[in-house]
């Protein structure tokens, strides 16, 4: 396999048209967390005209919902959760300057087709692995709807935070392709 | 009659609950290195390391593997000659699950369907009892994430679609849910009986020992034979493409109606966790 693209947050538009479905790729910077409810809100913020309690433009969201954090620990466990929950959501969130997304699971095609016009990237991180990922987080704080508890937005620091290019902003799709090329 | 006390009903399951977090079956290692050897694809290769270091992580940090730490699913096995003193026995479960979920540090993912507001103590238990003969209580604690239950079903086929067609249905199922359920999955089918005893055993296949063939012959056959279809669907380790989409099919089979043919497929994720304890 290639070596992995290291990446620093916030993502340009020079960053994403270089990435291709399968890129391994190390996330460096901040991220955001936001699942179901989280995105809820945000949406129905977006369709009164109100302001976001994040500026999302560059911004990755990587959909978690950690398990509470021992002590010492920066957060507990944090694998993905499944994309498709988010997939009413998210070509709302592209428009407006979002420009990754982390998840597991396929994404409709609605939000593959935003992620072409929009210029962003579904990245998957490895469904499951939620202890391993979380080594990779070196710091949490939430920023938003506290009162969501695991699905509240928090602003995660993170180092070398392994995930792989999904969908591309040229349409391809690794989910579709890995399956072709294995099946029998 | 031997008498069981509620409170050691609690701390058994406050145990269970926070072991099938912390400590991945052996059964699913062996298989995730055997996997790591046998998968053919690259990228399916890493994930299999990544499940390996993530279960050695979990296990020697006392941590749980999956943020989803699922419901609570708990199957009681209770002895026709105990009884139960010093308090309520679906109280003493919700309490070890309370219990459990604070003290392993696990997440609370049990919420109120309509508002969506977290009961924040991940109860109540999902609690199927089962009486049965002799003086113990057996008790399994199965967390169930959501992400691998959601890709799950019922069908009520017709008899003429016979076994061809039952097959055909999972096969399809499965493929269905892709990437969804955090392949490489565990597929529990459940064949006859009514609408909800089909999803019962459909679930409680998922508690065998992982690859553990029926005992029947004509059920251990088709195991086998959807295992490899369900690895020819080339979906692989999380969906990225490769030859091990299942690490096991388990098929349980009672009679059903004369007018009727039910299945029910649960998928399990990887982790498949489950822990048991008798008491």
């Amino acid at each position: 396999m290639s070596a992995p693209i290291r990446l620093k947050t916030p993502l340009t538009e020079a960053d994403v048209v270089k990435l291709k479905a399968g890129d391994k790729v190390l996330l460096n910077g901040v991220i955001y967390t936001g699942r179901d409810a989280a995105h809820k809100r945000l949406f129905d913020l977006l369709q009164e005209g109100k302001p976001l309690p994040v500026d999302l433009k560059g911004q990755i969201i990587y959909y978690v919902g950690p398990a509470p954090a021992k002590p010492g620990q920066a957060i507990g466990s944090a694998g993905p959760t499944t994309s498709g929950r988010m997939d009413a959501f998210s070509p709302k969130l592209m428009e407006i300057g979002l420009k990754g997304m982390i998840g597991k699971g396929m994404r409709k095609k609605e939000v593959v087709e935003a992620m072409k016009k929009y210029k962003a990237i579904y990245f998957a991180a490895t469904g499951g692995a939620g202890a391993l990922l979380a080594k990779a987080i070196k710091k949490a704080e939430v920023v938003a709807y506290e009162d969501l508890g695991p699905e509240a937005i928090s602003r995660l620091a993170v180092d070398d935070f392994p995930v792989i290019v999904v969908n591309d902003v040229y349409g391809n799709d690794l989910y579709q392709q890995g399956m072709e090329k294995y099946a029998r | 009659m031997r008498e069981i006390n509620a409170k050691q009903i609690t701390g058994v399951v406050k145990k269970l609950c926070v072991d099938a977090n912390f400590y991945l079956g052996e059964d699913v290692l062996q298989a995730f290195e055997r996997g790591e050897k046998m998968e053919e694809s690259p990228v399916g290769k890493e994930v299999f390391a990544q499940l390996i270091e993530n279960a050695r992580i979990a296990r020697e940090e006392q941590v749980a593997m999956c943020q989803d730490t699922g419901l609570a699913v708990v199957f009681v096995e209770l002895g026709q000659e105990v009884h139960i003193t010093g308090g309520d026995f679906n109280a003493a479960i919700n309490e070890g699950v309370r219990q459990g979920y604070q003290e392993g540090y696990l997440r609370k993912s049990s919420c109120h369907c309509f508002s969506r507001a977290n009961t924040k103590d991940n109860t109540p238990a999902i609690i199927h009892l089962q009486i049965v003969p002799g003086e113990k209580m057996k008790i399994t604690v199965a967390p169930k994430g959501g992400g691998s239950e959601n890709m799950s079903m019922v069908n009520m086929l017709s008899p003429s679609d016979g076994i061809e067609g039952l097959k055909k249905r999972v096969v399809e199922w499965v493929k269905q849910a892709g990437s969804n359920p955090c392949p490489p999955v565990v597929v529990g089918v459940g064949v006859g009986g009514t609408f909800e005893e089909c999803a019962l055993i459909a679930k409680k296949a998922l508690l065998r020992p992982l690859g553990q063939k029926n005992p029947d012959a004509q059920l251990a056959a088709m195991e086998e034979e959807l295992l490899t279809r369900i690895n020819n669907l080339g979906i692989g380790p999380q969906g990225l493409g490769g030859r091990i989409t299942a690490l096991a099919v388990h098929v349980e089979m009672i009679p059903c109606h004369i007018a009727s043919f039910p299945m029910a497929v649960n998928i399990n994720c990887h982790a498949h966790r489950h822990k048991e304890a008798v008491i």
